[in-house]
């Protein structure tokens, strides 16, 4: 079926218009920022568990190279985005609103940029189970801020087939052009990542929505997918932002919503960045992981741009380029809609930055002081998600938490829609935030506490079975005593009759109990406790108790004797 | 008035009825107080509040034996949701219980540790992995930092290490605006 | 607020055309009051006072007061109304925002139970009165007892009892050309401000809307039924400022509805509650009484008409469910 790029289109509830600021950053084609001597290599990049260094201080890797094993499906690998030598794997602070630091590969490059070996990936021949596994060690996610890792999203039709691939070209966010430049200048490309991607998901149709303030890119993109002779729509979508939040995207294209909680796949449709359509092409077809990625810098600066950047490059090396204005006093990651504020410019890009906007009191002046809410409802009419922020700012506030959920508080995307229409400038999404991560270290607390207490009732349940084993034990031999004693007497007068045979059969009986006894406890000396340890541990604890042994040779006499 | 009288007293039978219905149709089976206390203290195990475990002073405070504000690793927060629970006055946690302290894990130093399981039988939750004459290891996540292994070591090994924020459990803070004094409460 | 204001003055040009420039006076008195009553709670409570004061909701209180309130009552009329609304009503509930009552009806209730018999002095004859007539009726120290300017509708509406009130008034009307004629005017004045916020987008349709069709239904088919004891449609719509609560009482954001249902409920239980409130209350206009009740009423609607979230419509489903 081939969707005409006039199809029928939808529309969400809510959402705003905000000035765009695009025109600055699109003026020039992007740029390649002069190789950096050092990278920072976050090893924790995408959601899920954080992958585990697999190369030593003092190795020397190729561009390209793994240097970070996904942990668990999900997860994705990093690798290094250029050759050199590993000089430390330490704490680096991340380009995180909190400004803390996590687990970094640093890298020293030797500026030769030598690559692995890199071959096209047979996908045809491949299995799901291997498709999904080659992409998880490509280090591919979404590239549109999410960074889901998109082996998950691409495994998920394999066998059913899904209706709708759409592709997100829309890119509401304002100052940021990085997927607008990408489709400009690498449609080619991406169109080919698109096929790929169809034909592992076995989508009936191919959608890439793109926002009508894009002329250019739709133009890119129309002409590489005739050019490609498939049957992709390339569709113009209106400009008004959130447009590009996936659930959005979806909505506007097909007319479904797909609720909180559900994945779009169970709805028969898919959604992808370009530039992750990009990354999956070269990770497919030219085998190349996903090393670098579009970084728009904007905002306050005398030369805003995109730059292709390597990951783990410093920030403030790339925001040197544009020559930053003096009165910059802020640098966001991300868009002035939904990016967070960084502590600082030392920080890595990694595979979420799509932007790094620089701030100032000039273009964004602080907000006037927050107001009380006038419950005049504008946010909600603003809402794309359909909620009442007003409610959800009043539970959040009061940390009513529990009504807040009530409320849908996870269903919001945290647009900023809100925020952006409110009155009485009250920074509703960050009291969102607030409550969103005030709840899930509840429920982590909760979990650990209910942990917690099972493991200390069913240590008491042992203890008791153990108490009352030892009573029956201690009964039992009491009895076999008396019994032993009747017997030994009953024996003793057996021998006084008839000779001294049977007291030695006694005797033998006796010693073979003990020893049974012994052995039993021998046993029982066995490491306790030991089920939920991993290999690891249990390797480390046997190194460390070889190590000990040698201890306890030499300081014998003083220790006391153990039990 | 006689008719007013059996009006009345019909409207009360069948009123009456259909509460009694309602209430065994739409029974909520409820927890027990009980579990209801214990779900809120914070099962660290640790006695500070000097019964044997999170449950025994939960059944101690359900029965109005103790007081709410027994236990210090719940803190404030435990003690005002046990207050808003049992419908009692907010107290601060008492000073002869022990205080507030940061959220911490047991470690133990494996150079110094002689393997004499004696942490392993203080230990409420087995959060210790060991045997006799064997080097013991504290699982982390599983430790609750009742501090109760502390005493029994005869070679003093282990300590507390309270656990600072990482990017995984930073948590997004309140909007406070030094503006408005007056707001920040609430 | 300050649209708002402005959406207010078509109606009270028209008010002081006909009936002079007591409302003026009125409007000055409240506003000064709630000025003043605001800043002092602000400074009470530690609060940036130039930015709370002028945002301009405590003027909006003050001026919907005086133009319920009767433009010849006693000056200490509006004053004690207004201090009631901005004190009590709005300040020690919390301030804007927290209210769960309209400030000015609060207001309006407290002075029409407490003093019904100045509450009815309205201003009579349609003759337009100088300024100095007006400030000595307003500012004059006569007590209830003397006022001898006692206008027909002011006896109308302190006689009022029950049905026969309606009738009278309709009679007094009807006798009265030139009253209607004001009123209309007025009423016209209110619709063109309130209109000009709707376009303005300061207000949603749902609450006129919902308000004014539920009064002209039950006006038309109450009166449809029995002509003798209800007033049709267009009576109900001008007289006892409908219009105005129509457009800037009702619409009240903080202490009414906020759903989109929610709006229309509210509205339509304000408009039922004041019709009951006209012809089978002892008190000569309910709206008052109707929107506190339904501010009241408030939070409940809320909860139970929020719209369903995104991806929970009923419309769609899920392929694979
Ligand atoms: S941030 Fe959340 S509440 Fe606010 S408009 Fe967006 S989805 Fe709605
Ligand atoms: S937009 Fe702001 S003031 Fe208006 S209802 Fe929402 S939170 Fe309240
Ligand atoms: S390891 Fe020590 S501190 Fe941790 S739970 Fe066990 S006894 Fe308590």
């Amino acid at each position: 079926m081939i969707r005409q790029p006039q199809q029928q289109l939808f529309r969400f509830n809510g959402g705003v218009t905000p000035e765009y600021h695009k025109d600055q950053s699109t003026r020039v084609p992007i740029g390649v920022p002069p190789a950096p001597t050092e990278l920072v290599i976050p090893l924790h990049q995408s959601i899920g568990g954080t992958p585990r260094p697999i190369v030593s201080v003092g190795e020397r890797v190729l561009c390209g190279q793994r240097i970070g094993e996904a942990d668990g499906d999900v997860s994705a690998a990093v690798h290094a985005s250029t050759s050199g030598t590993v000089v430390a794997i330490e704490m680096r602070q991340l380009p995180h609103p909190s400004g803390l630091s996590s687990l970094c590969v640093v890298l020293q490059a030797d500026g030769h940029n030598d690559w692995i070996a890199c071959s096209a990936f047979d996908y045809e021949q491949a299995t799901a189970q291997e498709i999904r596994d080659y992409l998880r060690d490509s280090g591919v996610v979404g590239l549109g801020g999410a960074v889901f890792p998109s082996h998950l999203k691409l495994n998920a039709g394999h066998q059913i087939g899904i209706d709708t691939l759409i592709i997100n070209g829309a890119e509401c966010e304002p100052y940021i052009t990085c997927d607008d430049m990408l489709m400009r200048e690498r449609a080619t490309e991406i169109v080919r990542g698109v096929a790929l991607m169809r034909r592992v998901l076995n989508a009936k149709a191919v959608c890439i929505g793109i926002e009508d303030n894009k002329p250019q890119a739709i133009a890119a993109m129309q002409t590489a997918v005739s050019e490609s002779k498939e049957d992709f729509a390339v569709t113009t979508v209106p400009t008004r932002y959130p447009a590009g939040g996936a659930k959005q995207l979806i909505r506007v294209i097909t007319g479904i919503e797909v609720p909180h909680g559900r994945r779009s796949v169970e709805y028969g449709v898919q959604c992808f960045n370009v530039a992750t359509a990009l990354a999956i092409y070269q990770a497919i077809a030219l085998g190349r992981p996903l090393i670098s990625r579009i970084v728009t810098v904007a905002g306050n600066v005398s030369n805003a741009r995109n730059f292709e950047v390597l990951i783990g490059t410093l920030m403030k090396d790339i925001v040197a380029l544009c020559d930053p204005l003096a009165d910059t006093d802020r640098v966001i990651m991300g868009g002035p809609m939904m990016g967070v504020e960084l502590a600082s410019q030392d920080v890595p890009v990694v595979k979420a930055t799509n932007c790094i906007l620089l701030g100032s009191q000039k273009i964004f002046p602080p907000a006037p002081p927050e107001m009380p809410c006038i419950r005049c409802g504008e946010c909600a009419i603003a809402c794309p998600a359909d909620l009442q922020p007003l409610e959800l700012y009043w539970f959040a506030r009061a940390k009513l938490f529990g009504k807040a959920q009530e409320y849908h508080l996870f269903d919001c995307i945290e647009c900023g829609c809100c925020s952006y229409v409110c009155p009485s400038n009250i920074p509703l999404v960050d009291y969102y935030r607030f409550a969103k991560s005030e709840i899930w270290a509840r429920e982590k607390e909760k979990a650990l506490a209910d942990e917690a207490r099972e493991r200390f009732e069913f240590r008491q349940f042992r203890d008791e079975r153990e108490e009352h084993e030892k009573v029956a034990r201690l009964a039992a031999r009491a009895a076999a005593a008396a019994e032993a004693k009747a017997q030994s007497a009953a024996d003793l007068a057996a021998a006084s009759a008839g000779g001294d045979s049977g007291g030695d059969d006694a005797t033998k009986a006796l010693i073979a109990a003990a020893l049974e006894r012994a052995r039993q406890q021998g046993g029982e000396i066995a490491p306790k406790n030991t089920g939920h340890v991993s290999a690891e541990q249990l390797a480390e604890i046997a190194q460390i108790e070889s190590r000990r042994a040698e201890i306890r040779e030499q300081a014998k006499p003083q220790l006391p004797p153990d039990s | 008035m006689l008719e007013a009288i059996l009006v009345m007293s019909l409207g009360a039978v069948v009123l009456g009825a259909a509460l009694g219905y309602a209430a065994v149709k739409f029974r909520v089976e409820g927890d027990p107080l009980v579990e209801k206390i214990d779900a809120i203290l914070p099962q660290t195990q640790c006695g500070q509040c000097s019964y044997p475990g999170c449950k025994p002073y939960a059944t101690a405070i359900a029965r109005g034996e103790a007081e709410i504000n027994q236990c210090p690793p719940g803190g404030e927060e435990g003690i005002r949701k046990l207050a808003d629970l049992l419908g009692r006055e907010f107290k601060p946690l008492s000073a002869e219980h022990g205080v507030e302290k940061p959220k911490a894990v047991a470690v133990i130093d494996e150079q110094t540790c002689i393997g004499c399981t004696l942490c392993i039988q203080a230990c409420p939750v087995d959060a210790i992995v060991g045997a006799a004459k064997q080097m013991h290891t504290i699982i982390a996540d599983q430790c609750t930092g009742c501090e109760l292994c502390l005493p029994p070591c005869p070679v003093d090994c282990i300590t507390m290490e309270v656990l600072h924020e990482t990017v995984d459990t930073w948590k997004w803070k309140y909007p406070v605006f030094p503006l408005h004094p007056a707001q920040v409460q609430s | 607020m300050l649209r708002v204001l402005a959406a207010l003055t078509p109606g009270i040009a028209a008010y002081a055309w006909f009936f002079g420039p007591g409302v003026l006076i009125q409007l000055g008195l409240a506003s000064l009051t709630a000025l003043l009553a605001e800043a002092l709670m602000l400074k009470l409570r530690d609060r940036p006072i130039w930015r709370s004061v002028g945002d301009g909701s405590a003027l909006v209180t003050a001026w919907l007061i005086a133009l319920s309130f009767p433009s010849t009552g006693p000056w200490w009329l509006v004053v004690v109304a207004t201090l009631a609304a901005i004190l009590v009503a709005k300040h020690l509930y919390g301030g804007l925002g927290q209210n769960p009552f309209n400030p000015a009806m609060v207001g309006f209730a407290l002075m029409i139970v407490a003093y019904p018999l100045m509450m009815s002095r309205w201003p009579g004859a349609g003759a337009a009165m100088d300024i100095g007539q007006a400030g000595a009726l307003i500012f004059g120290s006569h007590s209830v007892d003397t006022v001898t300017m006692a206008t027909p509708l002011d006896t109308l509406r302190t006689a009022m009892h029950g049905v026969e009130t309606k009738l009278s008034v309709e009679t007094f009307l009807q006798s009265r050309p030139d009253l209607h004629a004001a009123w209309k005017w007025i009423a016209a004045g209110y619709l063109a401000g309130g209109l000009w916020l709707l376009q303005q987008r300061i207000i949603s349709w749902h609450m006129p809307t919902a308000f004014l069709v539920t009064l002209i239904a039950l006006a038309g088919v109450s009166s449809a039924i029995d002509p003798s004891a209800f007033n049709g449609p267009l009576f109900e719509l001008i007289s006892g400022g409908a219009m105005l609560a129509a457009f800037f009482i009702v619409t009240d954001p903080v202490s009414g509805c906020t759903t989109p249902r929610g709006k229309l409920i509210f509205a339509t239980g304000v408009a039922l509650i004041t019709w009951i409130i006209r012809h089978f209350g002892g008190y000569p206009d309910g709206i008052a009484f109707a929107v506190l009740l339904m501010n009241v009423a408030a939070p409940l609607i809320d909860m139970y008409t929020q719209p369903k979230v995104f991806g929970l419509k009923d419309d769609q489903g899920s392929r694979h469910d």
